[in-house]
């Protein structure tokens, strides 16, 4: 029993029952999760604050939508296009995609390590809240930054910020600066939680649990955030370079003095691309879970799974610069990008197909989890598809900054992550606060928020080929892509009405939904050996597996499964 | 049976460091994995800097250029690097529980280190009194100065760090079975120092 956790570091103080709530005011509520180092509350609140921003960049996008729909429409001005499309992008890939899926690495991988905590809950806490602190900062500029436009106004240079339109003579006020400073300040929360993931799985994992035994989650989290180390850091070494250059007088990337624009976009996608798969990896992980126990069968392929993902992750640092074909590069460079692009979709193949074998002749159940996992499957394809597509130099040439590049990456960041996020809310609610989610309402907002992602995302291809830009307020009547943009733009109606159904369902199963007992779905990871919501310390005693399956072999002790691993 | 945890093959802890959360198990410190974290990411940021350093190199639209203004810092060098061994000796007494020697070989580092930082800052004085070289000035100034400063940064956090212990240290905090978090932020220094390997070659030897 001389285990890491010794029953005296615990023993007295673990508490029987719930807390006494009766002589607490709301206050001491409020102030209990605003001073908490715990993973789960962490990460609810990680998670929380990325639905609140999702539903913000949501209003953006739909604003956008709108004054897309139709030919010569005056519905916002250029200006506040701009602003809308900048911090469209720059929300949900900050403030949406990597607070969730740091919220979900922060509330799963302890609990499926069999651990009490991450490596450094303090550090835990620090990381959460300069994220909730640089989102804040980013969105306080719509009121406190002086734009071109003057007061109140939001960055307008893209969520890619490209140089020399980001310099002091044609980014005039804060704007751009409240974008550098908030996107930096979440990216060192981002940097010091994604150290201590990796740090709670190489130091925290039970007994018995060797990282060949690890649930697929916790290896795509410890891998996602090794990206993130690598990744995330020299989007802040451009972030500093372009403070220098705008409060410093330096020259990095003012084209007048000799600097270079095209270095910061080097630099930025450097960042860029791995950051997309920063994004999915986690996507992946969800799949790699939900998929096994919905189609009753352990998963197929584990070591390749992780090794595929091992060798997206390698692959994907060396592909940023498909980008960047249009920039005029050597035919060098153009094969080498491409080649490289494309052999990503060899260990993603890879990992479809273990997904497909996974269900090949399982006992599927389509529960709302496994609905989207299953729309994932077939969207993410799509995107992979558009994706080689692109990777195409000569292709990428016609249609590089067009609707079609817009659809291609819709298809990823929703298709994909959004629908495996959605189908991980769907999965590990009822652990979180003990109540299933509807299924009733689940399956409205799926099909809802399907059709509707079809209805934007698929017809969106096609003015990219008719050769619509990105990123322009309006367009002439004449040019055939008034339905295709009409279209779009109703599909995101079903999207909101989908979302907002999701919101109520959530509120609603809160106070009122199915009481969920610890292990709802009948699965085999150590979250559902604990109780629903798990206990602050999460397991009264620290358990030992056997298997990549505990859970398994204690419902099935003849027929274990550390007899065939 | 915790044989099986260990498949990590860290060496993380040194011989007479004593443990500090757990006992039997091997697993990897998590001071050191976090701290190795911490030197992954810097070493991207420093990457990127590097990067722009030589990309940048001879682009300058007007003088001067690094041969005209840059003299070698060897002694700040020397200081610096010698520091990665004082600050060694200073762990090895600590864990042999000599802790009079501790004090002096820490003191040790941090003068070093300091020093160091006094020689960048003449340096930098002269160059911008005497040369007139500033960050403005062109694109050598730019990266040299934004090179050598996020370098010179991390000795001050460094120092700022080291000078936090030998103050607990004097009072008397620092014990033995500390080793094993002074040996994590000894790797941090480690790392400031390793930097300036690659900073000194690539702008006092490459780049001039």
């Amino acid at each position: 029993m001389n285990g890491r956790v010794t029953t005296g570091d615990i023993g007295t103080a673990i508490p029987l029952g719930p807390i006494a709530a009766t002589d607490k005011t709301i206050f001491d509520h409020i102030h209990s999760w605003l001073v908490t180092v715990d993973h789960k509350r962490l990460g609810l609140m990680y998670i929380i604050y990325a639905l609140v921003f999702f539903v913000v960049a949501g209003i953006e996008a739909s604003l956008i939508r709108i004054q897309l729909a139709t030919p010569n429409n005056h519905f916002l001005s250029p200006q506040v296009f701009n602003q809308l499309f900048t911090m469209h992008g720059t929300t949900m890939v900050f403030l949406v995609g990597m607070p969730m899926i740091f919220g979900f690495a922060n509330y799963l991988v302890p609990l499926m390590i069999g651990a009490r905590d991450l490596a450094f809950p303090r550090l835990n806490a620090f990381g959460f809240w300069l994220s909730v602190f640089g989102g804040l900062l980013l969105y306080f500029s719509f009121i406190g930054g002086e734009g071109m436009a003057g007061a109140g106004s939001a960055p307008d240079v893209g969520w890619f910020a490209y140089a020399p339109l980001t310099g002091k003579a044609f980014s005039k006020g804060h704007s751009t600066d409240y974008w550098i400073l908030g996107i930096m300040i979440g990216g060192f929360g981002s940097i010091a939680t994604a150290a201590n993931i990796i740090t709670t799985i190489l130091s925290m994992r039970c007994r018995g649990m060797t990282l060949a035994k690890m649930p697929l989650l916790a290896w795509l989290n410890l891998i996602m955030c090794g990206m993130v180390l690598i990744a995330v850091s020299p989007l802040t070494a451009a972030q500093i370079m372009l403070l220098l250059d705008r409060f410093a007088g330096s020259h990095f990337f003012d084209t007048q003095a000799g600097g270079s624009a095209t270095l910061w976009m080097h630099f930025f996608w450097i960042f860029g691309h791995p950051e997309v798969y920063v994004l999915i990896i986690p996507a992946f992980a969800f799949a790699s879970e939900i998929i096994p126990v919905f189609s009753r069968k352990a998963i197929f392929g584990y070591p390749v799974m992780v090794g595929a993902t091992l060798a997206i992750a390698f692959v994907s640092l060396s592909v940023w610069a498909h980008h960047m074909f249009t920039i005029g590069m050597t035919s060098t460079g153009n094969t080498f990008f491409a080649i490289s692009t494309m052999m990503v979709g060899i260990p993603t193949g890879i990992k479809i197909f273990n997904w497909l074998g996974t269900m090949w002749g399982g006992k599927l159940r389509f529960d709302t989890p496994m609905l989207f996992s299953t729309a994932f499957l077939f969207q993410f394809l799509i995107a992979g598809l558009t994706g080689i597509m692109l990777a195409a130099a000569p292709f990428n040439w016609q249609l590089n900054d067009s609707y079609f590049v817009i659809a291609h990456f819709h298809f990823v960041l929703v298709g994909a992550l959004i629908f495996m996020i959605f189908a991980a809310v769907y999965y590990w609610f009822p652990k979180a606060t003990g109540r299933l989610l509807s299924e009733r309402f689940g399956k409205w907002h799926f099909w809802l928020f399907l059709i509707g992602f079809h209805m934007t995302f698929v017809t969106m291809h096609v003015p990219g080929i008719l050769g619509m830009p990105r990123r322009i307020y309006t367009y002439e009547a004449g040019r055939g892509w008034g339905i295709w943009n009409l279209v779009c733009t109703i599909g995101v109606a079903f999207q909101v009405i989908g979302t907002l159904i999701f919101v109520i369902n959530i509120l609603l199963s809160l106070r009122k939904g199915r009481p969920a007992g610890n292990d709802p779905w009948d699965a085999w990871t150590l979250e559902w050996s604990t109780s629903s919501p798990p206990p602050e310390y999460n397991f009264a005693e620290i358990p030992t597996v056997k298997s990549r399956r505990p859970l398994w072999d204690i419902k099935h002790p003849s027929d274990p499964d550390w007899k065939y691993e | 049976m915790n044989a099986t945890t260990a498949t990590i093959p860290f060496e993380t802890r040194g011989a007479g460091a004593v443990p500090l959360e757990s006992s039997a198990d091997l697993s990897p410190s998590k001071g050191v994995v976090g701290m190795t974290c911490l030197i992954i990411a810097e070493s991207a940021i420093f990457t990127i800097f590097v990067v722009a350093y030589l990309y940048y190199l001879g682009k300058d639209l007007s003088g001067p250029t690094p041969r005209q203004v840059l003299d070698l810092p060897i002694l700040n060098s020397i200081c610096l690097l010698s520091s990665s061994a004082t600050i060694t000796f200073a762990l090895r007494s600590l864990r042999n529980g000599n802790r009079k020697k501790f004090n002096f070989w820490w003191l040790v580092t941090i003068a070093l280190g300091a020093y160091f930082l006094l020689g960048t800052g003449r340096e930098w004085h002269h160059l911008i009194h005497d040369k007139g070289l500033t960050i403005q000035t062109n694109l050598f100034g730019t990266t040299f100065y934004s090179l050598v400063g996020l370098h010179a940064s991390h000795v001050i956090i460094g120092l700022l760090a080291l000078s936090i212990v030998m103050a607990f240290a004097i009072t008397g905090a620092v014990k033995r079975e500390h080793a094993e978090r002074v040996h994590v932020l000894g790797l941090y220094w480690h790392f400031v120092d390793v930097v300036w390997v690659v900073v000194f070659t690539v702008v006092y030897l490459i780049g001039r």
